[in-house]
């Protein structure tokens, strides 16, 4: 639920298991028994976490298979035995997908949002903290955090809400438009606006918590770099340009990096929420069409094979923008070795 | 509101004797912007809270939303609190968030806790087996068929138990374990304490405040839950305040109350609930955060989040 960005400390210390040295418990030669005897409370408190992961993560990552059945609910008594007893159908429900318009559409849409947002949604939140940082005094800077934090814990229901009470037909703005003598406009249901409607959402839910990464980026740059610089005569714009942007430089690669790796995951449920609203066209994303096609429209192996086909082509992104920040000279999100 | 200040700095000595004096302009560019953003996520709140406190006559003289407070009347929350559809999805909603967060909070601080020593046996898999959710999802269609399959429509579990794991929270949990002192375990061994013990006597003490977020980000998560309720939950008397909140303002419905609501204007069973009462839904659903929110906030920057960027 939180913003990708922090994930990136932990892969990377999983990609260290290649470099053997760990130094923590020492390891004298123990045998398999012994470690059993002395780390078994710590594996028994494991378990749990990894059973709930196990049923509710991994058995439905490996129950899509389905993509490749012609999967009928109706053949067993429960999902496991109709998996068991459906005809499997190779690449049929592929085949059918990749003929199938609305799904290539879904895809355009999905990745122009994407495009959209990098370019409209991406660079505020940076901005943002750049702009927070140069405040002197501390009370209103932490006035403001704690005022732009606040709208990251709403849901999506309730932002989608805010937006159709204020923006809305009979929302605020509208009233206020109709008291004044003019007919208001319409937002909440215009297809051709709704990319910047739903990017106007994003960045009033979540620009502010984006900033707290660059906020601790900005926070750790050396002020004496400033001051050196002030010294030799380089102006604030100078300074910004030539110590604090490079300053951000690793942590913005390392965030576009992984919205490159998530372009085909623009949010699912402000998608759903407005899709009757504006309309199919402009508002089907690859996961509301996973939904209707698979869940709504009962068509399980279909909406199945829609998943997996998201589901790779984002892991090959995740690894294909890695291999891209490595050739940078960045860390990006696991390291090489 | 924070512009004025922010135009005149009150305290020079702050800024580096070496910054060159601000300009007039850019003070006052910076504080026109600080302002409409800090606007932009208030004013909304506003209108709905006053808007939710005000009588049907306020409503209707103002010809919808009320911007300045003229009086204080809860009846709109009388009526969502006393009984129907909206009480019962605040019941449920409330139950889901508390015995959600128990769980998680406790199978999480475990794991973490279990996870927080390199070289133990098994270190490397099972880390690996956490850290491969984040590549791997399981896709909506077959988690669907094993929710289901397991028996859990129309059950509140299908609400919790899906979504009782975050690997994020359990590595910043552990991140943060792992930066507590060895020396502290060695003693306390050599002591002859156990493993469960030193978690709950040393390293819990001395992570309440991580423990705190993480709890609050759970509890965020159970309480804004929307999609898994369209999926799982088809009762009506099971549905949690957002899938109410949903029906109301963005598809238009209106609530069933029980009798005793009934009788108050503007709830008829078939007629549109009344702003007021829709207003009050919407504060009901956005107070949870605010209240819980000021405890935690200050443990955001510090610590928590910047620790695991850093590693």
């Amino acid at each position: 639920m939180v913003s990708a960005p922090p994930i990136a400390a932990e892969p990377r210390a999983a990609a260290k298991k290649a470099k053997k040295k760990v130094k923590a418990v020492p390891r004298r030669q123990l045998s398999f028994g012994q470690r059993l005897r002395r780390d078994w409370p710590l594996l028994l408190m494991c378990l749990p976490a990894m059973l709930l992961l196990l049923v509710f993560h991994y058995v439905p990552a490996l129950g899509n298979v389905i993509a490749f059945q012609d999967y009928n609910p109706f053949v067993g008594d429960d999902p496991l035995e109709a998996f068991l007893y459906s005809e499997w159908i190779g690449f049929g429900n592929f085949e059918y997908l990749f003929k199938n318009p609305a799904f290539w559409d879904s895809v355009v849409t999905t990745l122009s949002i994407t495009a959209f947002q990098l370019v409209f949604y991406f660079p505020i939140p940076i901005l943002l903290a750049i702009l927070l940082n140069s405040i002197m005094s501390p009370r209103i800077r932490s006035l403001v955090q704690s005022v732009v934090y606040l709208p990251h814990f709403f849901s999506w229901v309730l932002v989608v809400s805010l937006f159709q009470m204020m923006l809305g037909g009979a929302g605020l703005l509208a009233q206020t438009v109709r008291q004044a003598g003019y007919t208001p406009p319409e937002i909440m249901t215009n297809p051709d606006t709704f990319m910047f409607l739903v990017t106007s959402q994003a960045l009033w839910k979540d620009a502010g918590w984006g900033m707290i990464v660059f906020l601790a980026a900005l926070a750790a740059i050396d002020t004496s770099l400033y001051e050196a610089a002030a010294a030799d005569g380089a102006g604030r714009w100078r300074r910004m340009w030539h110590i604090t942007l490079p300053g951000l430089r690793s942590v913005i690669v390392l965030l576009l990096i992984l919205r490159l790796g998530d372009a085909l995951n623009v949010g699912f449920e402000q998608f759903v929420l407005q899709r009757e609203m504006v309309g199919r066209e402009a508002a089907e994303v690859l996961d509301t069409y996973v939904y209707y096609q698979g869940i709504a429209v009962q068509q399980w192996g279909v909406g199945a094979a829609a998943g997996l086909f998201k589901a790779v082509i984002g892991i090959l992104l995740i690894v294909g923008a890695n291999k891209l920040a490595h050739r940078f000279g960045e860390q990006g999100i696991y390291s090489k070795s | 509101m924070s512009a004025d200040t922010a135009v005149r700095p009150r305290r020079n000595s702050l800024r580096p004797a070496w910054e060159e004096k601000p300009t007039l302009l850019g003070q006052f560019g910076k504080g026109t912007i600080l302002t409409v953003v800090v606007a932009a996520v208030l004013v909304p709140l506003w209108v709905v809270v006053i808007t939710s406190l005000s009588s049907e006559k306020t409503i209707n003289a103002a010809g919808g939303y009320v911007f300045l407070p003229r009086e204080f009347d809860p009846t709109a929350y009388v009526v969502i609190f006393s009984g129907g559809q909206i009480t019962d999805a605040i019941l449920v909603s409330t139950v889901v968030t508390i015995a959600g967060t128990a769980l998680s909070l406790f199978v999480t601080v475990l794991a973490a806790y279990g996870l927080s020593r390199p070289g133990t046996l098994g270190h490397k898999p099972i880390l690996f087996y956490f850290l491969l959710t984040f590549l791997i999802y399981p896709g909506m269609i077959p988690s669907y068929l094993v929710v289901t399959g397991l028996g859990m429509k129309d059950n509140l579990l299908a609400l919790i138990l899906p979504t009782a794991i975050s690997a994020f929270n359990l590595v910043v949990l552990r991140a943060f374990f792992m930066s507590i002192p060895g020396e502290l375990y060695d003693s306390a061994r050599m002591d002859g304490a156990g493993e469960l013990r030193i978690l709950t006597r040393i390293v819990l003490p001395l992570s309440k405040a991580v423990t705190a977020v993480i709890g609050l980000f759970y509890a965020v998560g159970y309480w804004n839950a929307f999609f898994n309720a369209i999926l799982y939950i088809d009762r009506n008397d099971l549905q949690p305040v957002q899938r109410v909140l949903q029906q109301f303002i963005l598809a238009g419905q209106s609530p069933s109350t029980s009798g005793a609501a009934i009788a108050i204007p503007g709830l008829g069973s078939s007629v549109p609930p009344s702003l007021a009462i829709k207003m009050a839904v919407v504060v009901v659903t956005i107070v949870p955060a605010l209240v819980i929110y000021p405890f935690v906030q200050r443990h955001f920057t510090k610590g928590v989040i910047v620790g695991a960027v850093k590693g």
